[in-house]
């Protein structure tokens, strides 16, 4: 065997952790949610998710290959993260060709664009699924394919929000098991939260977003309950956080690394504002949900928040 | 248990390939390469010519400056050469080559081994023993000791903390010295206390040694050795830097640079250092070995060796065997050793050992592209964004490099060593924060010439 | 009717105010530059390449108009001439500076310089220099990843991946001098530009011994002095075991190029001196040099 000497500067041994598995702990996490969506809403969940990472894939693929005339980097499995998520903010009764532009626009325009994984400034399954939304409103928000006794084919979000149910008749062990309409990841929290888990667990996520995210909506829901007093204490927190896309967008979407801050406080604001802007848009917005809003503004602000907080300086108090 | 406040990270510590190998004394060499730099500082003169018999222990390189120590000769014999040798990395730098013949000692040298813990000594007398015995950091930083101990008037040392740590992966060299030279090291840490006037010593040891901390602990009160204790701490690297260390051990934090750890009233020395003050002010003996681990996964055999400087280190590698195919050699451990291209190059005295990493190990892995999971900055001990300086660095951006505390950086590699990109983060930073010195200094420069 | 007269209005006494405002803001931060230097700058090639000294073109100018004596400043992109032109237009004295290009000087290639070890770090040479070598055993020599190429704004210097070693092309190179401040071993030089891209340079910085450098590589300086000796306009000079040629003195003989046992002094655009009878053995190995020497031009 030919021997070779080898130099480099230090440190000479790494951690072992790669891009790679990190993102392959993402898709682990949200099988369970998959499982969910797909018992409640029926096979169709697992062809358009099939289809959304298909093409999120080919995409990356086409453009690194042709337009970039570079590196393919489709093996980091960054591709497959984003096709699972835009497919779990979709309706499962959607057409298959608006999938297929949702993933265009979520890796050509919400990704590669900016440089590819890790510069992109806004989250690019949440680029994917705004577009649409703006694009095909309809098609976005026809819930028909689901839950058959559901009330009127639409979600609890935007019923409560129509006036067409209140909130102590919601069944909250449906929101928990995911007996619901909706997206085809934001429904079943449980199986969300397992997901979420299961990242902290495997350190992939801290749990600043999530818990700042989901306390901050839970704080702001209590306070407006206030003047309602009574089961509405307990209700409106609870329903916020388990309803619509909260779970899913705290847990996943607003923890995507490149466009969350890169510090613990920082973090936290950034949380904070999430959670703000969602309920502010679901209680008094036109549109019933508002997470993924929400995320899209405060990934806008988060290289302020990078500028503003900075971690602690060894040595200095502050 | 304690700890230091930030960062910081897990690596496997593979200390069990050597931590039972007791120490050997290493066969001496028959020439040995002794460079006239082992410290920081100004490099030594040398005061021997070709064709000089010189004694074991005896002076031949004469400290230049405050900063800077003395070098003497690890064996007896014959000059042969004093000229530019490669050292591991490669870099010429001025040796004197002696041709071993025996092992005569200076005679004021007291080679006997009973203990001798009396000590009546004035603190500037022991300062001036362990200056002129050349002792510095053995720990791997090579800082002279005498600077060290020779505490300003202005300031008060409070506590003398010694480095038991070793969070290095891989090396043992002061694990076997706590379990074997415990006697040694107590007895110099009285000697330190005494040097810098203070009566507390606190020793720092990682929690995976828990024999080592029972056997000093053990022997501390067997002895009576008071107001030295042992404190565990939790295992966690990079514990053994300096601030870390004083953070762990007194909740202090070092100011950021300039300040120094004695801003916060502690000294910090190593526990091969303790064993070298021991030796020069007891047994007037210089600083001519210590113990080095040789170590790696498929070395045919690891040791612990008693080894004097000067030894060229391909001996010490062929003794361990060196496994074929890919191979990184270095010098120190995994996380801040220094990788060496050139075995003729001779032990010095900051080497604790010599780390043989072998396939897949020897080689980093592919670089990928920054994903911003922010890993490097909750692994940062000095609390820094090795992102950003990395990248500034790399763009050559020194004034914003600078506004970013790229100064503050101890080498420590816990930002590459988290990368899951695989990004040479430590790479770069060490350019940046080698230029900002370099303008600080220039700046001040100026700034005294006014 | 009404309504479109107070919109049109409102909206032009609002117009009217804020020009107003405007003006006097203006005016109160008005700044007063000298307009020569506008023009002056537009006579510079803009490459703001930072070869003169200062941040950038516009730098350049303001200390050209500014100052009374100009003969210190030079843009070594525009050149002589240019510079004459800006300094008639200020009505200055301009200095006088013969061209420039920079010269890699370092000729230890692959095959000359055998690598002894595998390096594996980013790849920069200034990350290199900052703990070893190399992977050759020469502490001098080009570590070749190219932080000198991407510091040239000009696209004149290339890495030849079958030498490992940086080329100069002489007509891109401006001598702005960037390269100059990227190698970490100093490899770079700006040396006097002879017409037809002529050039005689010692491909070698190392200082070291010559039987050091010879087991490091086989294409160094070697110290032996015998290109100083056959030197009949004192041009070369040894120093550390290291010759160098004095451009300004330099007449281009080349009556050293074939003294030099190691090849280390390197013509370019030039043919060798027909060797001396008595060393026609080594004439094979002269003419493999000049096609060499072709061949890299």
């Amino acid at each position: 065997m030919q021997t070779r000497l080898f130099a480099s500067p230090s440190p000479h041994i790494h951690g072992g952790e790669k891009t790679q598995h990190i993102m392959g702990d993402v898709v682990l996490a949200l099988v369970p949610a998959l499982a969910v969506s797909t018992y409640v809403l029926g096979w169709r969940v697992l062809m358009i998710t099939a289809i959304s990472i298909a093409s999120c894939v080919l995409f990356e693929y086409l453009i690194q290959r042709f337009l970039l005339k570079g590196r393919t980097t489709i093996g980091d499995l960054s591709a497959v993260v984003t096709g699972l998520l835009l497919a779990f903010n979709l309706p499962a009764g959607i057409p298959w060709w608006i999938v297929v532009i949702g993933a265009l626009v979520a890796i050509g325009i919400g990704k590669m664009t900016f440089g590819g994984l890790g510069c992109n400034p806004f989250n690019p399954a949440l680029t994917g699924r705004i577009f649409l939304l703006v694009a095909y409103p309809v098609q976005m928000t026809d819930w028909t394919t689901g839950v058959p006794d559901a009330l009127s084919g639409s979600t609890f979000l935007a019923n409560v929000k129509a006036g067409a149910l209140s909130l102590g008749e919601v069944d909250y062990v449906a929101l928990l098991s995911g007996h619901m309409n909706g997206s085809m990841g934001e429904i079943g929290a449980l199986a969300l939260l397992l997901g979420g888990v299961y990242l902290l667990w495997r350190r992939v996520i801290s749990w600043h977003i999530p818990v700042a995210v989901l306390g901050t909506m839970m704080v702001f829901s209590l306070c407006v309950a206030i003047p309602d007093g009574g089961a509405m204490l307990w209700q409106m927190p609870l329903f916020h956080v388990l309803a619509g896309g909260a779970m899913l967008g705290a847990i996943f979407m607003a923890t995507d690394y490149a466009t969350s801050p890169m510090t613990h406080k920082g973090m936290i604001i950034y949380g904070v504002g999430i959670g703000l802007l969602t309920m502010i848009i679901r209680l008094w917005g036109a549109y019933p949900e508002g997470m993924s809003f929400a995320i899209f503004i405060m990934n806008a602000v988060t290289p302020l928040i990078n500028k503003y907080c900075r971690p602690k300086r060894f040595g200095t108090k502050k | 248990m304690r700890t230091f406040p930030i960062g910081g990270i897990h690596p496997s510590d593979n200390k069990e390939w050597s931590k039972d190998k007791a120490i050997e004394t290493l066969e001496l060499p028959s020439e040995v390469y002794i460079p006239m730099i082992q410290h920081i500082g100004a490099p030594s003169t040398p005061i021997v010519k070709k064709g000089d018999k010189v004694l074991t222990g005896q002076l031949i390189g004469q400290s230049v400056g405050f900063v800077s120590a003395n070098i003497h000769a690890s064996v007896s014999g014959t000059v042969t050469s004093v000229d530019a040798y490669p050292n591991g990395q490669g870099q010429r730098r001025i040796m004197v080559v002696i041709k071993r013949e025996g092992d005569e000692w200076v005679e004021s040298i007291d080679r006997s081994t009973e203990l001798k813990r009396e000590c009546t000594l004035t603190s500037e007398q022991i300062i001036a023993k362990v200056k002129d015995a050349g002792i510095v950091g053995l720990g791997g930083a090579q800082f002279p000791t005498h600077v060290k101990l020779s505490v300003p008037n202005d300031q008060k040392a409070e506590v003398l903390i010694i480095n038991g740590v070793e969070c290095e992966p891989y090396l043992t060299s002061d694990y076997r010295n706590m379990i074997e030279r415990a006697e040694l090291i107590l007895t110099g840490v009285e000697i330190l206390m005494r040097a810098i006037n203070v009566n507390r010593a606190v020793i720092g040891v990682e929690n995976n040694k828990p024999d080592a901390i029972a056997h000093l602990r053990d022997i501390i009160a067997k002895n009576n050795y008071r107001g030295i204790e042992v404190m565990p701490l939790k295992v966690r690297y990079p514990q053994g830097g300096e601030k870390q260390l004083i953070a762990a051990v007194t909740g202090r934090q070092v100011p950021p640079p300039p300040a120094l750890p004695i801003s916060v009233g502690a000294v910090v020395c190593n526990i091969s250092t303790a064993i070298a003050v021991y030796e020069a002010v007891q047994k007037n003996k210089p600083l001519i070995e210590r113990v080095v681990t040789i170590t790696g996964k498929e070395l045919k055999s690891t040791h612990n060796y008693l080894a004097r400087f000067g030894t060229p280190v391909h001996e010490l590698f062929e003794l361990a065997g060196i496994p074929e195919g890919d191979v990184k050699l270095l010098n120190g451990g995994p996380m801040m050793g220094r990788a060496i291209v050139d075995v003729s190059a001779p032990l010095i005295k900051g080497c604790s050992g010599l780390t043989v990493l072998s396939g897949k190990e020897a080689a980093r892995g592919k670089e990928l592209q920054c994903i911003k999971c922010a890993k490097c900055v909750e692994a940062c001990p000095m609390g820094l964004e090795p992102y950003l300086l990395s990248k500034l660095a790399k763009l050559q951006k020194w004034d914003m490099a600078e506004a970013h505390n790229t100064a503050d950086c101890i080498e420590c590699g816990c930002c590459s060593y988290t990368c899951p990109s695989y990004l040479p983060l430590l790479d770069y930073i060490r350019i940046g924060k080698q230029t900002v010195m370099t303008n600080i200094r220039a700046r001040a420069a100026a700034a005294n010439k006014k | 009717m009404n309504e479109l007269l107070l919109t049109v209005l409102t909206l032009s006494v609002l117009g009217a105010l804020l020009a107003v405002i405007l003006y006097f803001v203006a005016q109160k931060f008005r700044v007063d530059e000298d307009p020569r230097i506008d023009d002056v700058e537009k006579m510079l090639p803009g490459a703001n390449c930072g070869g003169c000294g200062f941040a950038g073109c516009r730098a350049m100018s303001e200390a050209l108009v500014k100052r009374d004596n100009i003969s210190a400043l030079f843009c070594p992109v525009a050149g002589g001439d240019t510079m004459k032109s800006i300094a008639n237009f200020l009505g200055k004295t301009a200095a006088e500076k013969s061209p420039m290009v920079a010269t890699m000087r370092c000729g230890g290639s692959c095959q000359k310089r055998p690598k002894v070890n595998h390096y594996d770090g980013a790849l920069s040479c200034a990350v290199v220099n900052t703990f070893y070598v190399g992977e050759s055993a020469c502490a001098f020599g080009c570590i070749g990843y190219g932080d000198c190429v991407q510091a040239c704004k000009f696209g004149a210097l290339s890495l030849n991946p079958e030498t490992g070693l940086v080329e100069v092309d002489p007509d891109k190179c401006t001598a702005c001098g960037a390269c100059v401040k990227a190698c970490p071993k100093g490899l770079f030089e700006l040396r006097k530009k002879w017409p037809k891209n002529r050039a005689i340079y010692v491909a070698c910085r190392s200082k070291n011994r010559g039987a050091v450098v010879m087991k490091a590589c086989k294409a160094g300086c070697i110290g032996c002095g015998k290109c100083e000796k056959v030197c009949q306009f004192g041009a070369i000079t040894i120093d550390n075991f290291l010759a160098y040629i004095d451009p300004e003195k330099c007449k281009l003989c080349r009556k050293c190029v074939n003294e030099c046992p190691t090849g280390a002094i390197h013509i370019v655009n030039m043919e060798p001196l027909a060797k001396e009878p008595k060393e026609s053995a080594s004439k094979g190995a002269a003419n493999q040099k000049s096609a060499e020497t072709a061949k890299n031009e």
